[in-house]
């Protein structure tokens, strides 16, 4: 994954002259290891996933150690919703994560907690309930690395992550 | 690779006949304070050519394991007035009083051209003046120089502590490489000292907690193979693994065996709600346990396999509760300042070790199985996951560093709280499990 990654850098750099903000959140690691190759396709095509992961937004934040959905959360993912309702063709993964500051076994189940919430949202929101799946992944991976509550508080999320539908 | 243990040497009567005011040598480790006690190994004879430096690394590792327990502390060389001590010469005892030496090893090594390695010694009492016990002899392997060192140094440590052994034993981790955003984690093995690291799997899915069983022949492990987590079954001479069958609508984690290996706890999620369960290996049927939206997590077996501890934030925040494996209501048994998670009982049953979160820091501690005479023994940024020697008297666990660069090392520490050490490792670990003596 490492690899791939590096390898999109040279890349991104090319980019960089049209839209440097959009770049400089690419390269400090809004681009997760496991999310698809979002420079793939074209972000202005509001069909795109890339289009959905920066334009949009893919993912919600979460307070210390709590699991309930804020209001600019439950905003964030009223958007979320109504275009996942236009676009049908993705299967969805919600992830869960948690800061650092958790044991290892418990920020797993608060992950599955942050994941569920957003899953419940967005079904109530209209979203197929076939059509999402979640997972957690604890602390295991963090987007900023920092050990101070600026990083944390980008690290305590939700991933709405689409992949191609199956069927 | 199998150590053959070849008995007594001698007839050598245990002499209770103390001439110092101490009493016999041996060491009373349930005492407060303890002041480690003086130990002199001169380098080990070779009987035969060969084996001068097969001997030599053996005593080095037995003294190094001694050491690390923090209830010897070695007299170095330079001051022995005994220059030669060969395994048949007679001990001079006032040589070695002179340099306050309480207890001395001597010993032998001899190997064959067939690979045979066999190591006899003698622990004498100085300052009583006899023979402690009578003189053992192993034998094995010559590939197997570690391990024979630390089945010498595991009969010393019984010997003058009465405890049970544990050098000889494996650990089973988990190796980290590279960013804290893009960490990569395999599986490992060592031995106890953090030598003979082998690779159990590949780094190219988050594995997490392995957990080996108390044969030492299996690791159950969580792992995102799928995708999703999912708990594995390894098998830790073959490197081979499955997949556990779970529940359907929900993922496994967290999981431990029995004191048999026959069944596991683990946590399940479904709905976003994680519970205990429990699963019997041979039918790979579960049942569930406990039954509360709150996250409950974390279970391990007593070392009766009649209880089980686990923690919960049921009341509000994660704190440690008990229930019979056969069913009934948990009960609460941590109450201190903070949070309470990753509870391990103690393989002597008397004790339950847990990751303690207070005023922001890390620390673990060991409560009373009853919750009572709780004490933190380590704090920092981050002390996690504790695990028991198989003797009960060591609890290693993980440290990370605060920060960007923060990496996790694995520390060890005595149950008094003393003698707390960083493993030299060569790479970031974290999540260790302590398996059993070998045979």
């Amino acid at each position: 994954m490492r690899l791939i990654y590096l390898a999109l850098v040279p890349f991104l750099a090319l980019t960089a002259c049209s839209n440097s903000e959009r770049d400089s959140g690419l390269l400090s690691g809004t681009l997760g290891w496991d999310d698809p190759a979002v420079n793939a396709e074209d972000q202005n095509d509001p069909k795109s996933q890339a289009f959905f992961e920066k334009t949009i937004g893919d993912r919600v934040f979460f307070e210390v150690d709590q699991y309930t959905l804020n209001n600019s959360a439950k905003a964030a993912l009223d958007t979320q919703a109504q275009w996942l309702m236009n676009n049908r063709g993705y299967v969805i993964i919600v992830e869960g994560h948690a800061d650092e500051q958790g044991t290892r076994e418990y920020n797993l189940a608060l992950g599955f907690r942050r994941a569920q919430s957003v899953q419940e949202y967005l079904v109530a929101r209209g979203v197929s309930g076939l059509r999402l799946k979640t997972r957690s992944y604890g602390k295991e991976r963090p987007i900023e690395i920092c050990s101070v509550e600026r990083c944390y508080s980008k690290n305590r999320r939700a991933v709405t992550l689409l992949t191609a539908g199956l069927s | 690779m199998r150590l053959i243990y070849l008995g007594v040497l001698a007839m050598a009567v245990w002499a209770n006949t103390s001439l110092a005011q101490n009493g016999p040598l041996k060491i009373e480790i349930n005492d407060g304070v303890i002041e480690p006690l003086t130990f002199a190994i001169p380098i080990f004879e070779a009987e035969n050519l060969e084996a001068a430096a097969v001997a030599t690394e053996i005593s080095r590792i037995v003294a190094a394991d001694l050491i690390s327990s923090g209830l010897f502390r070695e007299i170095p060389s330079n001051r022995f007035i005994s220059r030669r001590t060969t395994f048949a010469e007679a001990v001079r005892y006032p040589d070695w009083r002179a340099i306050n030496t309480q207890a001395l090893m001597t010993a032998a090594v001899k190997t064959t051209s067939s690979g045979r390695l066999t190591v006899k010694f003698r622990i004498f009492d100085i300052f009583s003046g006899v023979q402690l016990g009578s003189g053992m002899q192993l034998a094995g392997d010559t590939k197997a120089i570690r391990r024979m060192a630390h089945k010498v140094a595991d009969q010393v440590y019984e010997r003058i502590t009465g405890e049970g052994p544990y050098f000889d034993s494996k650990i089973v981790f988990v190796s980290e490489s590279g960013p804290k955003d893009n960490r990569r984690k395999r599986l490992a093995i060592m031995d106890f000292d953090g030598e003979s690291v082998q690779f159990l799997t590949g780094n190219e899915n988050i594995v997490l907690a392995p957990r080996i069983s108390n044969n030492g022949k299996q690791v159950l492990y969580t792992s995102w193979e799928t995708g999703f987590p999912q708990i594995y079954l390894l098998n830790v001479g073959t490197a081979g693994r499955k997949r556990l069958p779970t529940p359907k609508n929900g993922m496994g984690f967290s999981p431990r065996f029995s004191p048999d290996s026959k069944r596991i706890v683990y946590s399940f999620e479904r709905g976003g709600n994680s519970d205990i369960y429990l699963m019997d290996l041979a039918t790979a049927r579960s049942a569930r346990m406990t039954s509360s939206p709150s996250i409950d997590t974390a279970p391990s077996f007593s070392s009766d396999g009649r209880q089980i501890v686990f923690e919960s934030d049921r009341s509000g925040t994660q704190q440690l509760y008990i229930m019979p494996v056969s069913g009934g209501t948990p009960k609460r048994i941590s109450f201190g300042n903070g949070r309470y998670g990753t509870p391990v009982w103690s393989p002597r049953g008397d004790l339950i070790a847990f990751t303690k979160q207070s005023n922001g820091r890390f620390g673990i501690g060991v409560m009373r199985t009853d919750g009572s005479e709780e004490r933190l023994l380590s704090a920092s940024f981050l002390d996690e996951g504790p695990t028991w020697s198989p003797n009960g008297r060591v609890i290693m666990f993980a440290r990370e560093d605060r920060g960007p660069k923060g990496a996790p090392s694995l520390y060890s520490v005595d149950i008094t709280g003393r003698n707390l050490r960083a493993l030299n490792l060569r790479a970031p670990a974290s999540d260790p499990s302590w398996g059993p003596v070998q045979p």
